[in-house]
């Protein structure tokens, strides 16, 4: 019983993994990842840790998967460029992993862990966690909670907009219309030019038309790609 | 019967995977999924070798792993992001303003 899972989930995992990397769209590929994320959650039941199982499936499956997905969609640029891979390179990546696989396996299976079997199951493991967390790793744990808020301040600091600072004085030129951009250029210009700041407003000027301009070609762009993938 | 030596062995081809991903691909999602594979693979050794010690330490350690790599993924995909609105691309190799 527990064979027949165990030979099923690795089949799942391995398969879903090497999809995940191979897929030709690359949110199947995401999607093929939670898979496998899913049986890796599969294995920590199979090995007794339900509640590390659980906690996979939330963070990986829930929280991973959803952030990949959703930069996956922001970033679609399958069309943009040719997905095909060097031969010569992937030639030497699957010779390589081999090499690495073989190396490894040849140690592990000579070692003494092909003999072993496990130990009985614990019993009130979520217990033991939870105690193990807060009394001996509990500055592990505060430190843990601060890098995961500064990765998530750091992350949202670096994907803000950089022209947002500059440009507070009117707030309603989010929407990339180059038009629109345009009319309210000539309207700030005057309003620069009452204040005097001159080169200040050239350099807004020049920064302005370029960001139109890549918003315009990256319009055309996704545009395009529609079209093609009808 | 399903040992110690089985879990190695899944664990072994998933970091054998990630790796030739890791070599071959120039798409930087696609080297991020790479790079949670081989992380993953990493936690299945954990666990299993938890299992096999009947020892708590290692469902503690790979509890921490799990939280790390999911910092690592937010701030991953946020440099992305960033690099792909700078550069209109995703692959790696057009990514080289900082070569000498």
């Amino acid at each position: 019983m527990a064979d027949a899972a165990f030979i099923g989930l690795s089949i799942l995992t391995v398969g879903s993994a090497l999809f995940a990397l191979e897929s030709r769209e690359i949110i199947y590929g995401a999607i093929a990842l939670a898979i496998s994320m899913l049986g890796i959650a599969g294995f920590f039941i199979l090995l007794d840790s339900h509640f590390v199982a659980m906690f996979q499936i939330a963070v990986y499956v829930g929280a991973v998967a959803v952030l990949v997905i959703f930069i996956v969609m922001l970033v679609r640029t399958e069309e943009l460029f040719s997905t095909t891979d060097d031969h010569g390179r992937k030639v030497a990546g699957v010779i390589f992993s081999l090499l690495m696989m073989i190396g490894i396996g040849i140690i592990l299976f000579s070692s003494e862990f092909t003999k072993v079997e496990f130990n009985p199951v614990l019993d009130k493991i979520v217990n033991k966690i939870g105690n193990e967390m807060l009394t001996y790793y509990a500055p592990v744990f505060i430190l843990l909670a601060l890098t995961l808020a500064g990765s998530i301040i750091g992350a949202l600091s670096l994907a803000r907009r950089e022209d947002d600072k500059e440009n507070n004085y009117d707030t309603n030129d989010e929407n990339s219309n180059s038009d629109k951009i345009n009319t309210e250029q000539d309207s700030n210009s005057s309003y620069r030019e009452n204040q005097g700041f001159q080169d200040t407003e050239k350099f807004d000027l020049k920064k302005k038309s370029v960001f139109a301009k890549t918003s315009q070609k990256a319009s055309r762009v996704i545009k395009l790609g529609r079209s093609k993938t009808k | 019967m399903t040992e110690l030596i089985n879990y190695l062995t899944v664990s072994l081809i998933l970091v054998g995977i990630g790796v030739y991903g890791l070599i071959v691909k120039r798409n930087a999602i696609r080297m991020i999924f790479a790079i949670e594979i081989i992380a993953n693979a990493a936690n299945l050794n954990l666990i299993a070798f938890s299992r096999y010690l009947g020892d708590i330490q290692g469902q503690v350690f790979a509890l921490f792993a799990i939280a790390i790599a999911a910092a690592e993924v937010a701030v991953g995909l946020a440099i992305v992001v960033i690099a792909y609105r700078l550069y209109k691309e995703i692959d790696v190799e057009e990514y080289r303003s900082m070569r000498g």
